[in-house]
């Protein structure tokens, strides 16, 4: 598996030969708060990079998870969408969201390290 | 408009609060420990909301002052004890609810606690009514805390002596700190609790009291999510001006007297609902799975002929699903009816529910 890569959305991205695991970032979790609804995309579905992917609900409001790759859907982690608290507790671990056949692996080399997330996330407080 | 802050602003920062507007007020949204496990805490325990940015409003003066309100207010205000509140409206000419109120009787006439949003315009509609024989005034040097949840009576009897004596919709002045303050059993998360009206100066300690009791500071949004699931309205949302109170299910709030003699703002509109029923009315929804069904979401009936809109929708963490309410029309409106709710532009399943979807008893 590769190193993981940020989005400036908040999401996270590793790579494993031409198929991504997709999820979104501790940070992203942290501005949210508690996750109470998560739906995650079928198997087959084909995503465009920053398109809508996913959406996540907190006790506060919606958003949606943007794909910051894009592919096609080889599968949605049921698992966060039958406890969406999950998300919470393991959002860069078990908690990933959807995986994805990816077409552009250079879509995949511009996102960000994590030194460059981080920084970003802080220059940009939410 | 300049932003406001209640006397606690500091103090809730101290606290680790995430602030948002609310109201022309900078208010906390949520502290540290964030929406779910505050509203948990007061379930189970006791939380503390600063709710100073309502509108402590008070009046006083000779009989006149009753027939005055009763026209704009549908309560039964000639009946009402000293000490004792009634959750009631201010009502327009259509019997639309311009605002929900706590009125209470005091020694000298009325105190109204207003929602903040809605305090100068309420001020400005109760006026009218109003002659130079009655005083009024909006008191901003009060701040005002609920204490909410099951350890609330034992926690506030230690430090005031008396207040567990008081049952549910009653209030009494008490000593502390060598100031009056005035206490009611009264609040809106479905829990045992007081409202306590305390002067800016003196609120700081007494919220370091309840903070050496364990008692949780507890933010907007978690007060949103406990009185959802205690089925009450939020002002704004679940009620407004176009709504009447025979609509919004909240017939219970008009006294029986009222209904009968009438004489209050809309009472021609609203007699003529309660003999025939309202077209559509406020009900509870429970969404089937764990789809929430925010505000505005649009009902449909299981034949899809679209039947009413949501007004308030979240998860309720005690009743560890997502709740709603909204209006639909009535002939739908039946406890169990099976409709659809329409949620990023797909349908999902639901039903109407009881009221309210959590339950505990008050002290009566």
């Amino acid at each position: 598996m590769s190193e993981k890569k940020f989005s400036k959305k908040h999401e996270w991205v590793s790579l494993d030969g031409d198929v991504a695991t997709v999820g979104i970032t501790k940070h992203a979790t942290e501005m949210l708060g508690d996750i109470v609804f998560v739906e995650v995309p079928d198997a087959g579905k084909a995503v465009e990079k920053e398109g809508q992917a996913a959406v996540v609900e907190s006790t506060k409001a919606a958003s949606d998870v943007y794909s910051p790759i894009s592919g096609e859907i080889t599968e949605g982690n049921k698992a966060i969408a039958d406890d969406p608290g999950s998300v919470n507790s393991d959002p860069e671990g078990a908690s990933w969201f959807f995986k994805l056949k990816i077409n552009d692996k250079g879509e995949y080399d511009s996102l960000m390290s994590k030194d460059e997330y981080d920084k970003f996330c802080k220059e940009n407080p939410s | 408009m300049e932003v406001q802050k209640t006397a606690l602003y500091d103090y809730h920062k101290n606290l680790g609060a995430k602030f948002v507007p609310f109201a022309g007020y900078e208010m906390p949204i949520q502290y540290k420990d964030g929406i779910v496990k505050e509203h948990i805490s007061t379930r189970t325990h006791a939380g503390f909301f600063d709710v100073s940015h309502m509108g402590q409003f008070f009046l006083e003066g000779d009989k006149t002052l009753i027939t005055a309100l009763e026209k704009i207010i549908p309560a039964d205000l000639n009946n009402l004890k000293i000490n004792h509140s009634k959750y009631s409206f201010l009502l327009n000419n259509e019997g639309g609810i311009i605002d929900d109120l706590i009125i209470t009787r005091t020694e000298k006439g009325f105190c109204i606690i207003l929602n903040a949003a809605c305090k100068e315009n309420d001020i400005r509609q109760i006026s009218q009514f109003l002659t130079e024989n009655h005083k009024q005034f909006l008191n901003n040097n009060l701040s005002l805390i609920a204490l909410q949840g099951p350890k609330s009576v034992e926690i506030l009897e230690k430090l005031i002596p008396g207040v567990a004596n008081l049952k549910f919709m009653t209030g009494n002045n008490f000593d502390y700190e060598g100031e009056k303050l005035y206490v009611t059993r009264s609040g809106y998360t479905g829990e045992d609790g007081f409202e306590i009206s305390i002067s800016n100066k003196k609120v700081e300690k007494f919220i370091d009291y309840l903070i050496s009791n364990e008692v949780k500071p507890i933010g907007l949004g978690a007060r949103d999510t406990l009185r959802l699931e205690a089925g009450l309205c939020l002002y704004g949302h679940d009620l407004n001006e176009k709504i009447n109170p025979v609509e919004a299910n909240l017939k219970w709030a008009i006294a029986k007297k009222r209904k009968e003699v009438g004489g209050f703002n809309g009472w021609e509109k609203i007699k003529t609902l309660l003999a025939n029923g309202s077209e559509k009315i406020r009900v509870g929804i429970k969404p089937d799975g764990k789809v929430i069904a925010r505000e505005n979401t649009k009902i449909f009936s299981s034949d899809n002929n679209e039947i009413g809109f949501v007004t308030s929708g979240t998860f309720g963490p005690s009743v560890n699903a997502p709740v709603a309410m909204g209006y639909v029309k009535s002939e739908f409106s039946e406890i169990g009816t099976s409709i659809q709710l329409e949620v990023r532009g797909k349908k999902y399943g639901g039903k109407i529910s009881e009221l309210p979807f959590y339950k505990k008893s008050y002290v009566k």
